[in-house]
């Protein structure tokens, strides 16, 4: 996460997008000073040079056949991944096959296609050793099995890491296999119950038919005891999950929809069977078999919504880096961050995110800390300062004396937070699971009366109605309704951008209550760029030649501020840590950086620069000042900061309109909340700057008891606040533990998305609401049928499947979200990887 | 029409066969990765034959 920020794509400063030369790797224009006349082919960065080479070098040159390849800039970490061979992380992650081979499953960056899939699972085969690689797209897991005797599994992951899919470990090897069994068991029993199902309504028709126009009471009995035939294991195999359910329900005494299912499969295959045998009377087994058919499929598709929650949740722990570099005696060594232990000495470089927390021992450097706390602004630390785990180190290396290292850091105390929040959330009792409880008493009460008042008056068939009742009101479409508008509501979203994690989400957002924003990320860009500039045009080309080469925040600013200027070349740069830059351009002196670094040069200062310095106090306050002098004069002032969303204000109006309350939320400093909050029309009151994550939980917590809160950010600091939410939204550009924690995550980097999420979800609810009265109608009628003896079995197997078709043709027509071509949905950019992985499962649905 | 009791057992003995099959191939993880394969199927298999 945090190399890849700053790792900027070469490509990036060819902004002239006029070179026709293409990178033969990935296809993109080859910035023109990497453009090398004599060479046959041309290549946009190292890293696609040396993808390139390796995969003619290994006859895997086949890969540029395919028509849909990777088109990113191979971006290698060039790490050495000593760390995947420590004992920890074999003991961790490594599990030894029976067969004496090693087996672990990797989490790749940047998989999203069918050349991907190629390269990974060929790649690994060339070292000695490796028997097995295999690919899961949807899930970006790689797994590997290869001979640990004979090749490491670094040698491996340095190779997957040179041709751009960085791998990390993958935590969860042991719940995802669990998960597996259990969907394929699901499976099967769908399979089974389906086909006997529809046999069985072949063998109905038969009887139906004959009952019409007369049959041979030979064949009569053939089909009634084919129907028992068929419907002895659909009861055993599949149906034998209501019966545990029913008995959970019983011993918990709790009504659950399971309880009237498992009487109406006991009484009607007993009732049933003695009919078969006696040969009189209705046989049931029809709509038996369908309704375990149909109930299975709503669970099924229920189950994977919330799938993607536990999902996405093995993603939280991708932000704390997994590796360390320690020095030990003088000796600079890898391992696994698992293995960290207070006391050891950390090497950590620039561009690098701390690996525990501690104390730093040697050196001075940035740090940007707004993963952990919000604070857009890097601060500038010192031997003996406090750093933590998952904060970034900017500018220059340091080493730190290791304090808190793995469960006990701060980072890892907030995580678990998260996870504790997430889990405590009280369930949102869902209309359909209410009304299931009701439903349940109120069939079970019906019947027991039908039975009893019609036997205590001795009235024929009081058993077989009694019976015929619960077959009929079998919540079928009930039980349907809910999940079936969600799951095409749900895939309908994931086309427009939205992904949404559970059918809660959508019942909460579907009426107005409170949003808190998050500031940065969420209402701003997230990202450093030039708010502000003061001075003259011809600076401009001078400032920039002098940031090309560095890596910082600020430089990437200004490189997106002014993209496609032609730079003159640079002399002597000399980057001063914690001040700036300084070198020759053109033969004049030039300096850039924080007021400090550059008035020790400056003998005089510009005049339109004078000005602004004293009348325009924005800069220095809410924004970052960047001084810029040359040859001892003070001939610029920038103000770097962070943007707001074009969209914001438009969307925040929408929100307000429909009723919403707006609060802006963060942890930056209070003059700068409070001047977004103006600019944005937020209350005074409801524009909170300064907020720690522990105090954003809180406010949520707090707001939380006076009704519903949605809460969008991104970034650790608010994913506690986001799992605590009635709803956490997580917006595009957000850090991975917010997707793993929020219910919703907008793919689409703007705001107007949530505006078309509230509208959505209120259509959603009303397509539900429509689906449960349609049900319910259908039920009282079957059952006010059942009860005067009029329900014939005929009669009842038209009325279930036409209560359950209306449900689905509701769902499925119901005006929700609109409708996409599910193509435009990849995602792309840095975070593709994670977002993909989430998209997939959604996508799959729809 | 007294056909219908050879054919009927038979057409159920195929249907036994399907359901099988089905779940034999449930078991064996066919439906676990729905994505990957269709990317899989459209590669030649010529290098991966190299240890």
């Amino acid at each position: 996460m945090s190399t890849d920020t700053l790792r900027f794509p070469a490509a990036a400063i060819a902004a002239d997008a006029s070179t026709a030369t293409v990178c033969a790797h990935c296809a993109l224009p080859v910035p023109a000073g990497l453009v090398q006349e004599d060479a046959e082919r041309q290549f946009c960065c190292t890293g696609c040079h040396t993808a390139f080479a390796i995969l003619h070098e290994h006859g895997l040159g086949s890969y540029y056949g395919f028509a849909e390849r990777r088109e990113a800039p191979v971006q290698s970490s060039g790490r050495r991944y000593e760390e995947f061979d420590h004992p920890t992380f074999a003991q961790l992650y490594v599990q030894v096959m029976p067969s004496g081979l090693s087996r672990t499953e990797l989490y790749l960056e940047g998989v999203h296609c069918a050349s991907c899939v190629w390269l990974v699972e060929r790649v690994p085969l060339l070292h000695t050793g490796v028997s097995r690689a295999e690919l899961d797209v949807r899930r970006s897991l790689a797994v590997v099995e290869w001979d640990a005797a004979v090749t490491p599994l670094s040698a491996i992951a340095r190779q997957l890491d040179v041709l751009g899919y960085a791998p990390h470990p993958f935590r969860g090897v042991a719940r995802a296999d669990m998960r597996r069994r259990e969907d394929r068991a699901m499976l099967v029993r769908i399979g089974i119950a389906g086909a006997i199902a529809i046999n069985m309504m072949l063998a109905a028709l038969a009887l139906y038919a004959g009952e019409l126009n007369g049959m041979d009471a030979t064949f009569t009995h053939f089909f009634r005891w084919v129907s028992f035939a068929l419907m002895v294991p659909a009861f055993v195999w599949p149906g034998r999950v209501f019966f545990s359910g029913a008995w959970a329900s019983v011993r918990t005494r709790s009504l659950h929809m399971d309880l009237p299912i498992a009487i109406a499969l006991a009484a009607g295959l007993v009732r049933g069977a003695i009919n078969t045998v006696t040969g009189t009377g209705p046989i049931y087994f029809d709509g038996l078999a369908l309704l375990i058919f149909a109930l299975l499929v709503g669970r099924f598709l229920q189950q994977r919504g919330q799938r993607l929650a536990a999902d996405s949740a093995e993603l939280l722990h991708a932000i704390a880096p997994s590796t360390a570099r320690i020095v030990e005696q003088g000796v600079v060594r890898d391992i696994p961050a698992e293995a960290l232990l207070p006391g050891m000495t950390l090497d950590v470089r620039a561009g690098e995110t701390f690996a525990a927390d501690g104390v730093i021992v040697r050196g001075h450097s940035t740090v940007n800390a707004a993963l952990l706390t919000g604070e857009s602004r890097p601060s500038s630390v010192e031997e003996g300062a406090t750093v933590y785990a998952g904060t970034l180190n900017v500018e220059a290396p340091l080493q730190v004396r290791v304090e808190e290292a793995g469960e006990t850091s701060r980072i890892a105390k907030l995580l678990r937070e998260v996870e504790e929040s997430a889990r405590r959330r009280a369930p949102i009792v869902q209309t359909a699971n209410r009304l299931a409880g009701i439903f349940t008493a109120v069939v079970l009460l019906l019947a027991a009366l039908t039975f009893g008042i019609k036997a205590s008056f001795n009235a024929p068939h009081a058993l077989d109605d009694a019976i015929a009742l619960l077959i009929v009101t079998c919540p079928c479409a009930l039980a349907l309704a809910t999940p079936l508008a969600i799951t095409v509501a749900v895939g309908r979203a994931a086309g427009n951008g939205m992904l949404i994690k559970g059918g809660d989400a959508l019942e909460v957002l579907a009426s107005p209550g409170t949003v808190v924003f998050d500031k940065t990320g969420t209402i701003t860009e997230g990202r450093t760029a030039l708010v502000r500039w003061v001075g003259a045009e011809w600076v401009q080309p001078l400032v920039l030649s002098l940031e090309a080469g560095s890596s910082h925040p600020l430089a990437e600013g200004f490189r997106r501020a002014w993209p496609g200027m032609m730079v003159p070349d640079v002399h002597e740069a000399r980057h001063v840590v914690g001040g700036g830059l300084e070198g020759w351009v053109d033969g004049r002196h030039v300096r850039i950086g924080s007021p400090r670094f550059v008035a020790g040069g400056v003998v005089s200062t510009a005049p339109e620069v004078m000005v602004a310095l004293h009348t325009y106090d924005e800069i220095g306050r809410t924004l970052t000042p960047v001084h810029v002098s040359v040859d001892g004069v003070l001939v610029a002032v920038a103000g770097m900061g962070d943007k707001v969303r074009d969209d914001a204000l438009q969307s925040l109006r929408a929100l307000r309109h429909r009723g919403w309350r707006t609060v802006l939320l963060s942890g930056d400093a209070e003059d700068v909340v409070r001047s977004v909050g103006a600019a944005l029309d937020f209350d005074a009151a409801d524009a909170i700057g300064g907020a720690t994550p522990e105090q954003k939980l809180a406010f949520i917590e707090q707001t939380k008891q006076r009704g519903r809160v949605v809460m969008v950010g991104d970034g650790v600091n608010d994913a506690a606040a986001i799992a605590a939410a009635s709803v956490g939204i997580g917006v595009q550009g957000g850090a991975e533990a917010c997707l793993a924690t929020a219910d919703v995550y907008l793919t689409r980097n703007e705001l107007g998305t949530l505006v078309e999420l509230v509208d959505g979800s209120r259509r959603t609810m009303r397509v539900i609401r429509r689906n449960i009265a349609l049900s319910i109608a259908y039920n009282v009628v079957g059952a006010s049928m059942a009860m005067f003896g009029l329900l014939t079995p005929l009669a009842a197997a038209i009325l279930m499947p036409a209560s359950s078709i209306t449900v689905v043709l509701g769902s499925w027509y119901g005006h929700t979200f609109p409708r996409v071509r599910r193509t435009a949905t990849r995602a792309s950019g840095p975070a593709s990887g994670a977002a993909s992985s989430i998209s997939g499962p959604v996508e799959a649905i729809a | 029409m007294s056909v219908v009791f050879l054919v009927l057992p038979l057409a159920l003995l195929v249907v036994t066969g399907a359901v099988l099959a089905f779940v034999w191939s449930a078991r064996s993880g066919q439906y676990d990765d729905l994505e990957t394969p269709a990317m899989r199927m459209l590669h030649d298999d010529g290098a991966s034959k190299e240890p």
